[in-house]
């Protein structure tokens, strides 16, 4: 191995799926020989066969289907208000002076104390779960993208001016532009994290969703169906994830080429 | 009356943390006629960038003014159009977005846009890539298409910062062609400043040397070489003799940069 070579693309997929057969391998063994008590870990299989009873008997698909909607839900009313404010700090800097401090210190309120708190404001239903996302996010979304749109190249700005570009025009013809790959990387990131914060809110008071299941299957002892749930997750955000570089890819050839 | 009016023009940059401010520009004058092409040629550090600077408008100047067509310069605008060392094309538009980019600012119809942009991608020598980004293109086609991007705009003065620099010597030699072959059509005002003497001669009608840091401008040498310029003329006496005395005058100076430095 050398530093920094790259390796071919077939090579890299199997590198990539064999961590995950050697992970399942790992569980299978403690699991099958009985190092660890079923009552603590399931195997695999009883995981496997757990998901099929929890999607056929229980709905689990529809539980599935409103935490997509949750952090779907919270994420956009998030990014609707982030996206635009951070642009507008990173372009000019009263705003930015006049948001960036009382930002900084939201970024660090955690999304997850608020929980009991919006529970008294909002209740137990979806705006309590909405909120609880829009305040995971928003502070996030508006601060990196503040950073990334005030990084934007100076020269590429100068060249603008001197092709006769007015203020408006830098903003919208050069800073828009130049930032919207990192502002859609910025936002594939911070949805990532809107998956722990559905989980947390729906861990307390809430009678639907995977978090919720999965703090059922807990007084159940049901291990199995605790991973499975964990697993779907896990697997959502490697898809949405997916989705969102595809999508990129479509939208910015030109940051690739 | 001069195009172009530089008048006791000087740059000072405040200290850093309470440092000693830099000069970075003397009390400097200039005078540019229509369709002229001065080449302002310096050692590094002595400020050329600077007052290229100034006259576009992007840095103000500590003293003095700088007048175009009689009107004082007070900020950027189209009127004088610029090329950078570093590559500045938008990478999120085409060579043909990227040229259109000042036609669109002034709000031009998108039929006579794709005229004009279609002359200029012609004129550069870069048929065939239109619809290319710039990260998919050389160095010099990169500058090529910002030459055409700043000529498009049609400005009253074209201001190239080292626009070559960044090249290889081949490459070069052939954009200073180019760029000369598009002078001799269209005969815009020209300041170019460069590090390069051969350069210098080879693309002006005069060359402006500057003084060591804190520069100004010490002596402009007209350039008697006849157009359309060749280069196999790089090699012949008139031009050599020129360079040999470019060469004394920047010596004293490079020399001067390297006492400071001592």
């Amino acid at each position: 191995m050398r530093p920094l070579v790259p390796i071919p693309g077939p090579r890299r997929v199997l590198l990539g799926i064999s961590f995950f057969v050697l992970f399942f391998a790992a569980w299978a063994a403690a699991t099958f020989s009985g190092l660890v008590s079923p009552t603590f870990l399931a195997d695999p299989v009883t995981m496997l066969m757990d998901g099929f009873t929890l999607i056929t008997r229980f709905g689990f698909l529809g539980d599935i289907g409103i935490t997509i909607w949750r952090v779907l839900g919270g994420f956009i009313l998030a990014a609707i208000v982030a996206v635009p404010l951070g642009i507008a700090m990173g372009a000019y800097k009263p705003v930015e002076a006049f948001f960036e401090p009382f930002v900084s210190f939201a970024r660090y309120l955690p999304a997850s104390a608020f929980v009991p708190l919006l529970i008294l404001w909002a209740g137990v239903g979806e705006v309590q779960k909405l909120l609880v996302i829009f305040i995971g996010s928003v502070f996030q979304i508006i601060l990196m993208i503040a950073v990334t749109v005030g990084a934007t190249r100076r020269d590429l700005v100068e060249a603008a001016v001197t092709l006769g570009a007015k203020p408006s025009g830098v903003v919208r013809r050069v800073l828009i532009p130049a930032a919207a790959p990192g502002i859609a990387e910025i936002l594939r990131l911070v949805l990532g994290w809107a998956w722990t914060y559905v989980i947390v809110a729906e861990l307390i008071g809430s009678s639907s969703g995977i978090g919720h299941m999965i703090i059922e299957s807990q007084t159940l002892m049901a291990t199995g169906q605790m991973i499975f749930g964990i697993i779907v997750i896990g697997m959502i955000g490697l898809v949405s994830d997916f989705l969102f570089k595809a999508i990129n890819r479509v939208m910015f050839p030109w940051s690739l080429a | 009356m001069s195009k172009l009016v530089v008048e006791q023009v000087s740059r000072i940059f405040p200290g850093v943390a309470g440092g000693e401010p830099t000069r970075a520009l003397e009390p400097t004058d200039l005078l540019v006629g229509d369709a002229d092409f001065v080449t302002i040629l310096g050692p590094s550090g002595c400020g050329k960038s600077t007052l290229l600077r100034i006259v576009g408008g992007l840095e103000t100047p500590t003293t003095g003014r700088v007048l175009l067509d009689g009107r004082p310069v007070t900020g950027p605008g189209a009127e004088r159009g610029m090329v950078f060392q570093s590559y500045t094309l938008f990478p999120w538009l085409t060579v043909a977005d990227n040229i259109a980019f000042g036609l669109v600012e002034k709000g031009m119809p998108a039929n006579e846009r794709r005229s004009i942009v279609e002359e200029w991608i012609g004129q550069v020598g870069l048929k065939g890539f239109a619809h290319h980004y710039p990260k998919m293109l050389s160095g010099g086609m990169q500058q090529r298409t910002a030459i055409a991007r700043a000529l498009a705009n049609e400005p009253k003065i074209l201001l190239l910062d080292e626009p070559f620099g960044a090249l290889d010597n081949q490459t070069r030699a052939l954009m200073q062609e180019l760029l000369l072959s598009v002078w001799e059509i269209h005969k815009k005002t020209v300041l170019f400043v460069t590090h390069d003497i051969e350069e210098a001669i080879f693309m002006g009608n005069r060359v402006a040397v500057m003084t060591a840091r804190p520069g100004r401008i010490k002596s402009v040498t007209p350039v008697d070489l006849p157009h359309p310029r060749h280069y196999t003329m790089k090699t012949s006496p008139e031009f050599s003799a020129l360079k040999a005395h470019l060469v004394e005058e920047i010596r004293a100076e490079s020399i001067k940069v390297a006492e400071q430095v001592a």
